[in-house]
């Protein structure tokens, strides 16, 4: 049984004409609204996570759950589909179980507020926003186990209940919530924060209403998802081929063992509709690395690629998902069996946009592909008791090297997710008993390229007190790969320098591991994938690059290039080691991976330091 | 006699505001900046305005000046090679920055990172490091940093150093000492130290605002020291030169010199002083001020007459972390182009500008797009055939030709496409008066509006409509009013320390005297400058959240108040703003993140009339008939010429007041009143 949305004003909406203008007006006054949403929570959050790195995202959608302004797609009619309840004015819903939304949130640290609009007893929208927890209980710290392998073990799960109930704080059950989580104080500040941006979109939603008449405000939403719809269906004929194309990219491992894990997607299009089908992923993980993908937003990812293309300033949202099937088959990595355990769930996340850019790319590869650098968002997590005795807890995500661009280079140690920023060193130094005694771009990590990839990024941490350290990282097996002849970026590594002076290289996802005070860990990201033939470069700029050290005197061969002793640039022995190394170049090779994954895991051990994982088996 | 001089200079035009310190009269002059020396112009104007007024240059005591040099060099990237020392680890501190790739998903296909302000080449990390307690982790290794200066001086490149080491903001002996040694061998380059420019936590920012400080030094100071020294020669050896700070306050040109990064909205500022200073006396305390200008439109909020500061500011891409008033600006103004993109059928105005060169259609300099300034002459809000006080020509016949495009684009006739594309930028302007009001917890209708720039006085009617703002007030002199808040500021320095103390634990005599030492600190640049202990007006603030939020609230106190109520003082007012932004306070908590002392010195104040003559009527100040366009129909409105209009006269709307740089609508259903100021008056007739 759906949800029942109970109105005491029965009096319908009408559809109407609404002037061009009029339409514009509106559609900038909810842009407004949802910026203030983002503008308030960054300002009343607690945890460094959503205040700090921005790690939460608000949406404003219509009636019948369409998402009118956004990131990341509307969940709402998921979640009305499978809340059998009845639902009224001054309610606020508040759940994290992606299992019973339809993956509207894709990890339980993912907490979701949901409120109904109401106007003079009539139901007109819905506000919605999601922030990353801290904490949400469960098996270690920061409640992201790799080695879970039922979502029971990744803390408390909130199905879709009533946090308001017609107004009124469930305090009981607030309560029950944050008993089960380690950083009670800062999820009360930031659950209290998501429901006053949510509080304050319904205002807005109200105001417009009283400005413009509420029929004209209702009508507006339509024709701002009507002309999303228009201009996708344009788009989709002109990038989207009927010929299918077909891309597969990996997930190094599962982080208890196995791997590396196929994503594969084929792409279409059937009249004005594009297909996309997963058909071919690897069945889901053991651990918790699955990603339960919700349809609607992998929709989402696929327009903001591409939207910007025709009109940048547009208010983007759900209006043209009917122009898009996604078929993606049970039991698979992407829409693992209930209970499968998905708080690991970055990596694939971060992998689905290096395959859709793959996709989207390889029809224009000159004006539109891009290398691999999406990685994920690595994590660490750093916990234990300060000197004064008192719990601390650490989250931190980290940045690798934007990848080669048709427009250029890719930027050093920037993100790929829109809004996260870094946590200020001195911050994290004056809330947490570490010290950061690195922070600089790793030299020659990018790919090289006519433009380069950006630099991943070396982070020393020192310990200044004993405890236990968590990390979710990736692509430290598979290579960030080139384009259109780039080559591929380096890949990740962390290093642990214990205090006794012996070296060990950690596993990128692996969880529990005591530190002690004094030790060393150099948490070091992936380089983005170079884009074009890097000896095409300007010389000149390849040495310019040496001289900032974002590439050595050793790694400018890597562009054909030679480097005197004193820095400047050798004309002559560049032409002829380029000369030289053109004759070994494979005409364009659109994608270069850095082997196959059999070589790759056959010199694993020798270049990671790691051991290769095995090759997945799956029982039923 | 004697007078004081406020001179604004602009991109187009230098700004003159001459003031008669005894009775407040005033004289203004205008003339066209000169960007590869603004010098220049500013000493043509001065020239200009004693002709003009009769006044003896020798009686000018006091030259208030507003400068977008430093701003104008960062836009330009026409800065100095700067040097960049940093704690060993930390090289790729402004590379790396904040991590932050701008636009929604998929926003880094497209950025380009600009180049750093310090380059990569000229930077080096230096063996030192102070924990975040403030202890000394490891010694500053003098040699090693002598042999990194050695190098980078053999560059031959280096033409300003900065020094900005990790943690410094909580002990910055490392950073001092490294500066004394570098002062050794640069010996004739400036040396800013982070720890000094801007001692507050958050390495990139702090690294950054030291490094655009450094940037613009050299630039700024030869700048102010020439038009010091041509001063002197024109006005008299006893003429002193007051520049603008961002904050709203104004420093000695020595002060400037050395922090120039303290002016880098010294522009804004000057309308939001001006602003103030009529409103304050038409007593109007809390007021919300409309700059609109060709490409750009500022916004602020005063409360009581004193405007928000702000700590953090951008300038074109650069994040700033030094006190500046809170205007934030959208990118629309007169020169805003409109456009239809093709797929979506929508009509958008801005961002981009057709700005001076070519400028909108009807200037006829080149020009073919619609801009807002197009519409508002096709709808006969901006005369056409009125030969207004400049000497622009306006070609209406180029401005229909152009907003007919956007009429045909998206199927609607010439008027209603024109009116379409000022209601467009009237909304995204209230985007901005909203973040200044509503985003931070005030209500605008609890506000007057006080329309100026070029274009401001034309929209500011209608913004008061959508934002419930009245009355809405048009001061005198509207396109210069930057000069008149540069003549009325006072002079100040401030000086600040990050403090990172529990309020529970701050005892009340251990707080005044860490205040006392800081305001010791601040008077000293002033006492050189020549001010008398005894004119000295000093505030003090607190920087506090609550423990764990990074967001903070400035608390401004006095000394008398804190003596009598102590830290509670703080903390209290810190719950009252907290809950009015977020709607929540707690009991306890409280950090002290910063304090500040806040030193000003007091002056006379000056008063500013209207013309009034009960001779004049109001019939004598129409210049003629015309009419315009709004909310879909024609409207006969009289053209009032503004130096002719008197106080007490009422002008019913719809109407036109036209004066040597502006012009101000009057729509239907309200009226305007001239008050005893000069400040027009506009409100809804009741």
């Amino acid at each position: 049984m759906p949800a029942k949305i109970i109105e005491t004003n029965d009096s319908p909406l009408n559809t109407i004409d609404v002037d061009g203008i009029t339409v514009d007006l509106i559609e900038n006054a909810l842009k407004n609204a949802r910026e203030e949403m983002d503008a308030l929570v960054s300002r009343t959050a607690l945890s460094p996570g959503i205040r700090e790195q921005g790690d939460c995202f608000p949406m404003i959608a219509n009636r019948e759950g369409k998402m009118v302004v956004g990131q990341f797609g509307s969940f709402i009619h998921g979640f009305t589909e499978a809340y059998d309840e009845e639902i009224e004015e001054g309610d606020i819903i508040l759940t994290n179980d992606p299992y019973m939304c339809n993956a509207a949130v894709s990890h339980l640290p993912d907490w979701m507020v949901l409120k109904p609009v109401f106007r003079d007893g009539r139901h007109v929208a819905w506000s919605a926003m999601f922030g990353h927890m801290s904490d949400n209980g469960g098996m270690v710290p920061g409640s992201i186990p790799t080695e879970a392998t039922t979502i029971f073990q990744e803390g408390i799960r909130i199905p879709p209940i009533k946090l308001y109930k017609k107004g009124e704080l469930q305090s009981d059950v607030l309560e029950l919530i944050l008993h089960n989580v380690r950083t009670s104080q800062w999820n009360r500040f930031d659950l209290n924060a998501l429901v006053a941006a949510c509080n304050t979109a319904a205002k807005r939603c109200n105001e417009i209403a009283d400005r413009f008449g509420d029929d004209v405000f209702c009508s507006t939403m339509k024709i701002m998802l009507q002309r999303n719809y228009d201009a996708m269906k344009h788009i989709i004929s002109m990038f989207i081929p009927e010929e299918p194309r077909e891309f597969s990219d990996y997930i190094c491992d599962d982080g208890m063992g196995m791997g590396p894990y196929k994503i594969h997607c084929k792409m279409w299009r059937e009249g004005d509709v594009a297909i996309f089908d997963f058909d071919g992923t690897d069945p889901q993980a053991q651990s918790s690395v699955n990603f339960y993908l919700n349809e609607d937003m992998f929709k989402m990812f696929f327009g903001s690629f591409t939207i910007n293309v025709v009109d940048p300033q547009i208010v983007f949202n759900d209006g043209f998902y009917d122009l898009v099937d996604v078929r993606i088959p049970q039991g698979t990595l992407l829409k693992p069996n209930y209970p499968a355990a998905l708080s690991g769930r970055t990596h694939a996340l971060g992998r689905i946009f290096d395959v859709l850019g793959a996709l989207l790319g390889m029809g224009a590869p000159n004006e539109m592909l891009n290398a691999a650098g999406f990685s994920d968002s690595p994590h660490l997590f750093f916990s234990g008791y300060d000197n004064k005795g008192e719990w601390f807890q650490l989250f931190q995500i980290g940045f690798g090297g934007v990848p080669g661009r048709p427009v250029g280079d890719g930027p050093d140690g920037h993100s790929l997710w829109p809004s996260f920023t870094n946590v200020p060193n001195e911050f994290v130094e004056a809330y947490f008993p570490l010290r950061v005694e690195k922070y600089e771009f790793i030299i020659d990590s990018g790919g090289a390229g006519l433009h380069r990839g950006g630099n991943g990024l070396s982070v020393a941490y020192r310990f200044l007190v004993d405890g236990h350290i968590g990390i979710h990282d990736d692509r430290w097996l598979t290579y960030p790969w080139g384009v259109n002849g780039g080559k591929p970026g380096m890949r990740s590594t962390k290093l642990l320098v214990r205090c006794d002076g012996s070296e060990e290289y950690i596993p990128a996802k692996c969880e529990d591991v005591k530190v002690q005070k004094g030790d060393l860990l150099y948490f070091n990201t992936w380089g983005g994938g170079g884009w074009g033939n890097p000896l095409l470069r300007d010389p000149n700029l390849v040495a310019s690059d040496v001289s900032k050290k974002l590439v050595s005197a050793k790694g400018a061969r890597r562009y054909g290039v030679v480097i005197n002793d004193d820095l400047t640039l050798n004309d002559k022995e560049t032409d002829s080691l380029r000369a030289e190394m053109s004759k070994d170049t494979v005409e364009d090779e659109m994608f270069n991976f850095g082997g196959t994954i059999e070589e790759i895991k056959s010199k694993s051990l020798e270049e990671t330091h790691l051991e290769a994982p095995v090759s997945p088996t799956f029982s039923q | 006699m004697s007078y004081r001089l406020g001179v604004d200079v602009g991109g187009t035009f230098t700004d003159f505001l001459l003031i008669n310190e005894s009775d407040g009269s005033t004289y203004t002059a205008k003339v066209p900046s000169t960007p590869e020396d603004s010098s220049i112009g500013v000493l043509n104007g001065v020239a200009r305005i004693c002709e003009q007024s009769g006044v003896n240059p020798k009686d000018i005591k006091l030259v208030m000046h507003g400068t977008t040099v430093a701003t104008n060099a960062v836009l330009t990237g026409n800065g100095a090679k700067v040097g960049l020392l940093t704690t060993q680890g930390y090289e790729s501190v402004l590379q790396v920055a904040r991590s932050f790739c701008p636009g929604g998903l998929g926003g880094w296909v497209s950025f380009m990172k600009g180049p750093l302000l310090a380059p990569l080449e000229l930077t080096c990390g230096i063996k030192e490091r102070i924990d975040a307690s403030g202890e000394v982790s490891t010694p500053l290794d003098e040699d090693h940093l002598r042999h990194q200066l050695k190098t980078l001086k053999d560059t031959g490149e280096v033409e300003a150093l900065t020094i900005s080491f990790v943690n410094s903001y909580i002990n910055n002996e490392n950073e001092v000492r490294a500066a004394e040694v570098a002062a050794e061998i640069f010996t004739d380059i400036p040396i800013s130290i982070s720890s000094e420019v801007i001692p507050e936590m958050q390495e990139y920012e702090r690294a950054e605002t030291t490094v655009l400080n450094s940037y613009v030094r050299p630039q700024v100071s030869s700048y102010v020291n020439n038009l010091q020294a041509s001063l002197e020669n024109s006005l008299g050896h006893d003429v002193q030169l007051s520049i603008l700070r961002s904050d709203g306050g104004l420093a000695s040109s020595r002060s400037t010199g050395d922090s120039p990064v303290n002016h880098l909205m010294s522009g804004p500022a000057g309308g939001v002083a001006g602003a103030i200073h009529f409103c304050n006396q038409a007593n109007y305390e809390n007021i919300l001020t409309f700059d609109m200008g060709g490409t750009s439109t500022d916004v602020a909020l005063i409360q009581n007459s004193r405007a928000k500061v702000r700590r953090e500011t951008l300038v074109g891409d650069v994040r700033v972390k030094a006190p500046s008033v809170d205007v934030r600006t959208v990118g629309a103004g007169g020169g805003s182009i409109a456009f239809v993109p093709e797929l979506t059928k929508a009509l958008r105005v801005g961002p981009e500008s057709a700005g001076a060169v070519p400028g909108p259609a009807a200037y006829m300099k080149g020009g073919d797009q619609p801009t807002v300034c197009d519409a508002n002459i096709v709808l006969g809000l901006l005369p056409s055939d009125v030969q207004l006080g400049g000497d622009m020509i306006i070609d209406k016949k180029a401005a229909e030709k152009a907003v007919q495009i956007i009429a045909d684009g998206i199927g609607v006739d010439l008027m209603e496409a024109a009116e379409g594309i000022i209601r467009i930028v009237n909304e995204s302007m209230f985007g901005a008066l909203r973040l200044v009001s509503v985003e931070q917890g005030f209500d605008p209708r609890d506000f007057a509006l006080v329309g100026f720039g070029g274009a401001g006085p034309l929209h500011a009617n209608a913004l008061g409509i959508l934002s419930n703002s009245f009355p809405v007030i048009i001061p005198p002199g509207p396109g210069v009013l930057c000069a008149y808040g540069d003549a009325t500021t006072q002079i100040q320095d401030e000086a600040s320390r990050s403090y990172l103390a529990m309020a529970q634990d701050i005892t009340t005599d251990k707080f005044l005297n860490d205040l006392t030492d800081l305001k010791d600190k601040a008077s000293q640049s002033l006492i050189k400058d020549g001010a008398d202990d005894s004119s000295l007006e000093v505030t003090y603030q607190a920087d506090v959240r609550y423990a764990g939020q990074a967001f903070q609230i400035t608390v401004e106190f006095d000394e008398k108040e804190y003596k009598t109520k102590g830290i509670q003082l703080i903390t209290d007012a810190f719950d009252d703003e907290h809950y009015q932004l977020f709607t929540f306070k707690l009991s306890d908590g409280h950090e002290i993140l910063m304090i500040r002392a806040i030193v000003k010195v007091s002056q006379a104040e000056i008063n500013s009339t209207s013309n009034v003559s009960s001779d004049i009527s109001l019939n004598d100040a129409v210049i003629q008939d015309s009419r315009f366009y709004h909310e879909s129909q024609w409207h006969d409105a009289k053209i009032y010429d503004r130096n002719k209009l008197q106080a007490q006269h009422l002008i019913p709307g719809p109407a036109i007041v036209s004066e040597m740089d502006s012009t101000t609508v009057i729509l239907p259903k309200h009226e305007a009143i001239v008050d005893e100021v000069g400040n027009l008056i506009i409100n809804p007739i009741k």
